[in-house]
């Protein structure tokens, strides 16, 4: 891929779980073309879907009437994914990998998003939201 | 895209067919059809066949890892049967593909018991 060839999709989705499906499926052709394993496809696209389910959950507290705006992003070195919303920050003391010897329901999302993608980025900086930076490596691409 | 759950009386306890996506959307649905089962009593064996499941996030994982612990505290044996490449995939990246009891096939999964 040259730097012309370089694309950008953009996507908006009410947060409601139902367009979970909508955001995979558009991802999906976009990460398969970009020439990453079928493995690592596979987990880009459940980090995604993870994010989102993260927004839905904690910025906005289940409400099915906001928006979540992403930004795919795909040129010759690197496959970045931004998701924004403009609900609760999180509290970034919480937000980190759990132990998975700890056998229990729930906080596996951002194990998946630190597994699938090379950088994890949240900016609150931002008067209202945040936004989620999801950034993985071309070099990792196998032929 | 929605899910479908199947359950069945087979001579080992119960038997739960799984298909579609299980993500944040439907796991409510896989969770309720788990509630019902373990409502209607005690079975030796619960069998999950995932075969129908193409897709899985970590509120389908976590609905297992529920069930997984509820047959646990009532004596009961869950067994997941027939995860496609991609279900297996999630498993072992949240390393819980050696916790729960997994098998090819049904018959494989009720052998012995």
């Amino acid at each position: 891929m040259t730097e012309d060839s370089a694309e950008t999709v953009s996507l908006v989705v009410p947060s409601h779980p139902k367009y979970l499906y909508v955001v995979r499926s558009a991802l999906y052709p976009i990460v398969a073309a970009a020439g990453f394993t079928k493995r690592d496809a596979r987990r880009m696209i459940l980090a995604v879907d993870e994010a989102c389910s993260n927004i839905i959950k904690h910025a906005y507290g289940n409400d099915t009437k906001k928006t979540i705006s992403i930004v795919i992003q795909n040129d010759r070195e690197h496959f970045t994914v931004t998701l924004r919303d403009y609900g609760k920050k999180p509290d970034m003391s919480t937000i980190a990998p759990r132990d998975l010897e700890d056998v229990r329901p729930g906080g596996l999302g951002t194990h998946f998003m630190a597994a699938a993608f090379d950088q994890v980025r949240y900016d609150t900086g931002e008067e209202q939201g945040t936004l989620l930076t999801l950034i993985k490596k071309k070099m990792q691409v196998k032929a | 895209m929605n899910v479908e759950v199947v359950t069945k009386n087979i001579d080992a306890g119960i038997l739960m067919l799984v298909s579609g996506d299980v993500d944040m959307n439907t796991s409510p649905n896989v969770r309720s059809s788990l509630g019902e089962i373990f409502k209607q009593g005690k079975a030796k064996v619960l069998l999950i066949d995932l075969s129908g499941v193409r897709y899985i996030d970590s509120s389908g994982i976590a609905t297992l890892v529920e069930a997984m612990q509820h047959c646990m505290k009532k004596g009961m044996r869950l067994r997941l049967v027939e995860l496609s490449p991609s279900v297996r995939d999630v498993f072992e990246l949240a390393r819980l593909a050696s916790v729960f009891e997994i098998f090819a096939t049904q018959s494989d999964a009720v052998a012995g018991l």
